[in-house]
């Protein structure tokens, strides 16, 4: 009762386990250069470098993890609207916060 | 259009996976405005506090924060090889990858009492007499760290009840090799936990 094969629309994109695996080790290796830049004092660059090298995590889980890349276009530009939302939360409170 | 095609017959049933999808999703932006809330208070006090968030963040065990940061991405890990594993049919290594997603979560969740209950033992709790000897910075700081990483542990262990329902549904048959699209929607959750993470953790464990 298998109808993948008959409905090649309806299989849903297998990422392979090595690939997995392979994003896992580009966490953790994002994961040890967090936290060795820690240890060397950047000064105000320490909250920048730590939030890109998070940013990069995040894409990575979002773009393989959670499949982001193989759904249709239509999931991405949810993606984006929400956290351009957030962005305009943080660009407008920071505007407000200068001028106090 | 392709994806949007899936509504079409999968067994007797009718299914729209794409819809369900998006429901989640729809969810799971729900989840980040409400987590983003907390980051902008976050971002403020941080601004407005720099010397006293990196004097309270010395109380923080970065040992601690980097063994849980391991542990939630390889939880992820596993739960995105059981859905692999689920579509190429292997029912067993699908069980068995949730089942080490829930021991991993489970050392998150242990690791994260000891942390507290040390913290409890010298005295850095809400309204404790030591915390609030401390600048208002500080006592801020600790107030975000309760609330932030509590609300997250709060998450993990709603997470670990849905895997477990997801567990559930493969032995009983309701997840199968064609029909996959529960688990996907309780690993998009389970990776959004993770996703937060991401972020606390350098912005509570890492400030030097």
């Amino acid at each position: 009762m298998d109808h993948n094969d008959q409905h090649p629309h309806d299989a849903p994109h297998v990422v392979s386990y090595g690939q997995y695996v392979l994003i896992w080790l580009g966490l953790l290796a994002l994961t040890g250069i967090t936290v060795a830049l820690a240890g060397i004092d950047l000064g105000r660059w320490v909250i920048v470098t730590a939030l890109v090298i998070a940013a990069i995590k995040s894409t990575l889980v979002l773009n393989i993890f959670m499949h982001l890349k193989f759904e249709h276009r239509m999931f991405r530009w949810f993606v984006v609207i929400t956290l351009a939302t957030l962005a305009i939360f943080f660009i407008l409170l920071f505007f407000d916060y200068a001028f106090h | 259009m392709k994806p949007s095609e899936s509504a079409v017959h999968a067994g007797h049933h009718h299914r729209d996976d794409v819809g369900s999808k998006i429901g989640m999703w729809l969810f799971l932006f729900t989840e980040l405005i409400l987590f983003g809330g907390m980051f902008l208070a976050y971002a403020v006090y941080r601004l407005q506090y720099p010397n006293e968030f990196k004097l309270a963040a010395i109380e923080l065990d970065a040992l601690v924060g980097t063994v849980n940061t391991i542990i939630l991405l390889t939880s992820s890990l596993t739960v995105a090889l059981s859905i692999t594993a689920i579509q190429e049919g292997k029912k067993h290594l699908a069980q068995v990858m949730l089942g080490m997603t829930q021991v991993l979560a489970l050392a998150f969740l242990v690791n994260k009492y000891f942390e507290w209950s040390h913290k409890f033992e010298v005295g850095l709790f809400p309204q404790s007499d030591v915390l609030l000897s401390k600048p208002p910075g500080e006592i801020i700081y600790f107030g975000l760290y309760y609330v932030m990483t509590g609300l997250h542990a709060v998450h993990v262990i709603i997470g670990m009840a849905i895997l477990a329902v997801m567990m559930g549904f493969i032995a009983s048959g309701r997840i199968a090799k064609d029909n996959a699209v529960r688990l996907e929607l309780g690993g998009l959750y389970w990776h959004l936990v993770d996703i937060i993470w991401i972020f606390l953790f350098p912005l509570f464990y890492l400030i030097h």
